[in-house]
């Protein structure tokens, strides 16, 4: 269709909302937003006798390359250092992205703006489309790869693996608790706005670097709908804005959403991008640089800032920490080698890291050695059984970390950690932002304000709790990480496959003590035990070392 | 949004990592191990769809997350009257050293369902881009072959206000119906069948709407604006519209369904696309309206509700709640009936505006009265003494 017919088009198509006159549409969920009722312009101006044809074009092409990639024998040349977190990652991504999907009915009566609607509902079915299109791509990896274990029991296990838990919020967020703060701020004006350029962007370049070219294809694909998603999300945004009642609401769910995100997102992609790739050139960006250029230039100065004139109170100081977590206090490296202490609670391999990665590490990120480098050398003596345990219960000078109650990522910063008794329990958070997100935002009433439709923080958040007390063997076999012969794990802490005895299996961990949910213990202590734990604990690290003695 | 710059990619190594290049526990696994098929093989509809959604009564061990102010979280069972076998069954609770486990997949019979559509990404939008095309391509050549000129004057006014007014039901249902469904239903299966359903509605508000555009070029005194006064105050059209506000009212997800999609759909959808535009347009002089009403009558009998059927037939044979569940689809058959019956009855007039008079009313009443009998015999529930008031 020409730019002038599809203007007319779209015109035509509004005359397709209408206002009910006998029986309001059913109203299932509640916000403490207020809008007023204006004309509006649907953003999208998307109509669906192009968007279809469109849709099934970029179809084309991705399919097109999945079957080249195959023909091609693209599995031949693909790095399984950057494959096995796949595992993980595309274990995760499918239902954040069905979730988006679910999200978008939350806007409807709550945004009164019938053009709006038009371009939420293009959006739900641009998020059946990602949903289903990465839960294929992983089904090939599985039928393609050397090592489908993981990917085969992939949706099982990312419900009742903790990184899925983790990974779980980036889903949840946008489906619950009051409508404009899940469907509006958390999903659309931060996930998708800020963090889908290094989930969808960054991502992919790692991934070609590494030898697979298909999952660029997917994932862009998936990227070119999104900059609509961006539009709905703008569009809701400014008429929120308009109401002056909704500004402190705003400022609370920008400070919620943009923590959490930061927590989560940066903590999973970026140990994708940073340990789980070979590529080592010292040209190719880190995530800290890809980090400053896309969220921090492309996100934070030039979509947020400007909104400030708008009365939009932005989270300067937590942008600016999510900086300094990222740059000064290794965030990202902290994640990684806490993923790595817990390989064996996971469902994929994590190759060690080598004299190249270490060089690497240290032009990056200068001290990285010194902080990180000895518990990763450590980490490759331990990786293959030789009558010792996995690295979680040798002595390496790791402190196991306590959850954090709110974002469910440890307390790896050991410096920032908080303690708080909230609704009558002891819990520890990673961030003082964490704990406000707990102890003040997620509640019924904000800074003396009634916030009657604000969601809850639920569920069995600490992951170690469930297993309090467990053998390690049993812990794993309860999570189903086992292998077809019963006993081999599917995690392992290297990426040997050809040696039988080199792969862990379940009577290893047999051997070990039992697992301990630091978060009972915690609450078991005395107060005056507490206040010294805290104390020490936060005088722990960098790389989870124990605090020195005085 | 940011676009991708183009990176320099290191040249590739080979690294042997293809199927089946070395034997180990699990080389050869490779199915998806946490669901069982409907069928004897998993079908790759199944694979990109089933266990999406978790469920905190099999595999979801830490539970929902994030709860609504009044603490519920995720997909609540209780969002329908109906129950699938196991619903009732506590979701398993947590404590310390309490283990992750649930029950064994499927917890609970919601998750049988299966939409014999198969639909997901590639299904949908290939199925989709094929109708539009195939509906522009129609009107296409009825455009080249001026099809349209040998209208007569009352049909144009037919086509304007009727059939225009058709636009704004398929709209409603789409968005604040079907839509609104996909947040509601209990697994990834009904949801995504639900989602599809709204954007077939969607797309078949649009097609009539675009149609419109293209009368309004080629028929002179085409007044492609009718339609809204047709839909705001036509009595012949209160009926269904009130019906139609109705039916987006509906709280219970499966009710809001059920009612749409084997109460409302045959007895007035079909009706008025089957038995009034595509019998009438044809004796007009009209042979390109039937197509589009048409597709969007394809969608409905051979698309939605044949996914509609299956999951309603699934519950009212259900092994633990057939006979609580036919309780209550009785009810709704009862009550939407007898909602829906005098706004199939108010559109009468219509059938004498035509000057090539479509068949009589009451054998189109009689047609869609049978064929519903039909839908509801199938699904083995009542035919509610509603219908013939
Ligand atoms: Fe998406
Ligand atoms: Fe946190």
């Amino acid at each position: 269709m020409s730019r002038q017919s599809v203007a007319r088009a779209h015109q035509k198509i509004q005359e397709l909302s209408w206002e009910p006159m006998y029986h309001q549409p059913v109203s299932q969920y509640g916000t403490d937003y207020t809008f007023r009722k204006a004309q509006k312009k649907d953003p999208l101006k998307q109509v669906l006798r192009s968007y279809f044809p469109m849709q099934e074009e970029k179809d084309h092409r991705v399919y097109g390359a999945s079957d080249g990639a195959i023909r091609g024998n693209m599995f031949r040349q693909v790095q399984e250092r950057w494959l096995e977190w796949q595992k993980l990652f595309l274990s995760i991504i499918p239902l954040p992205e069905i979730s988006a999907a679910r999200a978008m009915p939350l806007l409807f009566r709550n945004v009164p703006n019938p053009e709006l609607h038009n371009g939420q509902a293009i959006q739900m079915i641009d998020e059946v489309r990602h949903s289903t299109i990465q839960q294929n791509l992983k089904r090939l990896y599985m039928n393609n790869y050397i090592d489908p274990a993981g990917f085969n029991s992939s949706l099982r296990n990312f419900q009742n693996d903790y990184c899925g838990t983790i990974g779980r919020q980036f889903a949840e967020g946008f489906i619950t608790g009051d409508a404009i703060t899940a469907a509006s701020i958390y999903l659309t004006i931060v996930a998708e706005t800020a963090f889908t350029n290094t989930l969808f962007v960054a991502m992919p370049a790692e991934a070609a670097a590494n030898g697979d070219y298909l999952l660029p294809t997917v994932f862009h694909s998936v990227q070119s709908d999104e900059s609509r998603h961006i539009s709905n999300g703008y569009a809701t945004l400014l008429m929120a804005l308009a109401d002056e009642g909704n500004h402190q609401l705003l400022e609370r769910d920008l400070r919620y959403a943009w923590w959490n995100n930061h927590r989560v997102v940066d903590a999973a992609i970026g140990t994708f991008i940073e340990y789980g790739t070979k590529d080592r050139r010292k040209d190719r960006e880190s995530y800290a640089e890809m980090w400053r250029r896309w969220i921090y230039d492309d996100y934070y100065r030039s979509y947020l800032v400007p909104l400030e004139k708008y009365g939009l109170v932005i989270p300067h100081d937590l942008i600016e920490e999510a900086w300094n977590q990222i740059w000064n206090k290794g965030y990202v490296h902290e994640v990684a080698q806490f993923f790595a202490t817990g390989w064996l609670a996971n469902y994929w391999r994590i190759d060690p890291m080598t004299d190249k990665d270490f060089e690497w590490f240290e032009y990056k990120y200068p001290g990285w050695y010194d902080r990180y480098g000895k518990w990763w050398e450590n980490y490759n003596r331990l990786s293959t059984p030789n009558g010792h345990h996995p690295i979680v219960a040798e002595d390496v000078d790791y402190q196991y970390p306590h959850r954090c109650w709110t974002c469910m990522v440890p307390c790896l910063v050991r410096e920032d950690m908080v303690m708080a008794q909230v609704d009558g329990q002891w819990r520890t958070y990673c961030h003082e932002a964490c704990r406000w997100t707990d102890a003040e935002a997620f509640r019924p009433t904000f800074q003396g304000r009634n916030t009657p439709n604000m969601g809850q923080l639920i569920g069995a958040r600490e992951w170690e709790t469930l297993y309090h007390g467990w053998n390690w063997a049993d812990v794993v076999k309860d999570m189903g990480f086992v292998r077809d012969d019963g006993r081999t794990m599917v995690a392992q802490p290297h990426l040997h496959l050809d040696d039988p005895k080199k792969m862990w299996t379940l009577d290893h961990l047999r051997r070990m003590g039992p697992l301990q949910s630091p978060n009972v213990l915690l609450n078991q202590m005395t107060d005056e035990e507490r206040a010294a734990f805290h104390a020490s604990y936060v005088r722990g690290g960098p790389a989870g070392r124990f605090a020195r003695s005085e | 949004m940011t676009t991708a710059t183009e990176r320099s990619v290191p040249k590739p190594v080979f690294t042997d990592a293809e199927a089946g290049a070395k034997e180990f526990p699990d080389s050869s696994a490779r199915r998806f191990n946490y669901y069982v098929p409907q069928k004897r093989k998993q079908t790759h509809y199944e694979d990109v769809t089933v266990e999406v959604q978790p469920d905190p009564r099999h595999y979801l061990a830490q539970g929902w997350l994030y709860g609504f102010a009044d603490g519920r979280g995720g997909y609540p069972l209780e969002w329908t009257a109906l129950k699938a076998w196991g619903s009732n069954r506590p979701v398993p609770s947590r404590s310390p050293g309490s283990g992750g486990q649930g029950y064994e997949w499927p917890a609970h019979g919601w998750h049988e369902f299966r939409d014999p559509n198969e639909e997901w990404e590639l299904s949908l939008y290939r199925y989709n881009a094929n109708v539009v095309r195939q509906v522009n391509a129609n009107v296409d050549a009825a455009k080249q072959a001026k099809a349209f000129e040998q209208w007569n004057p009352n049909w144009v006014r037919f086509v304007q206000q009727h059939v225009g007014a058709w636009m704004h039901v398929d709209h409603g249902l789409g968005l604040y119906l079907f839509a609104n469904a996909n947040r509601r239903g209990p697994t990834n299966m009904h949801n995504t069948a639900m989602a599809v359903n709204s954007m077939h509605l969607i797309r078949a508000a649009q097609d009539l709407a675009l149609y419109q555009l293209t009368l309004d070029e080629e028929i002179e005194g085409f007044f492609g604006a009718a339609h809204l006064e047709t839909w705001n105050s036509d009595p012949s059209w209160q009926g269904v519209r009130e019906v139609a506000e109705r039916l987006t009212a509906i709280d219970d997800w499966a009710e809001a369904v059920f009612a749409a999609n084997i109460v409302f759909q045959p007895l007035v959808g079909e009706l008025f696309r089957s038995q009034l535009v595509m019998q009438a347009a044809p004796r007009n002089g009209d042979f390109v309206t039937p197509t589009i009403v048409g597709a969007e009558e394809f969608d409905f009998s051979e698309r939605d509700l044949r996914y509609t059927a299956a999951m309603f037939d699934l519950l009212a044979n259900d092994r633990e709640f057939a006979e609580h569940n036919n309780r209550i689809l009785n009810g709704w058959l009862a009550n939407w009936v007898g909602l829906t019956m005098p706004a199939a009855r108010a559109l009468q007039p219509l059938w004498s505006q035509p000057d090539s008079k479509p068949i009589r009313f009451e054998d189109a009443l009689d047609r869609v009265k049978s064929r519903f009998a039909g839908i509801v015999e199938d699904l083995g529930l009542e035919l509610p003494k509603e219908l013939d008031r």
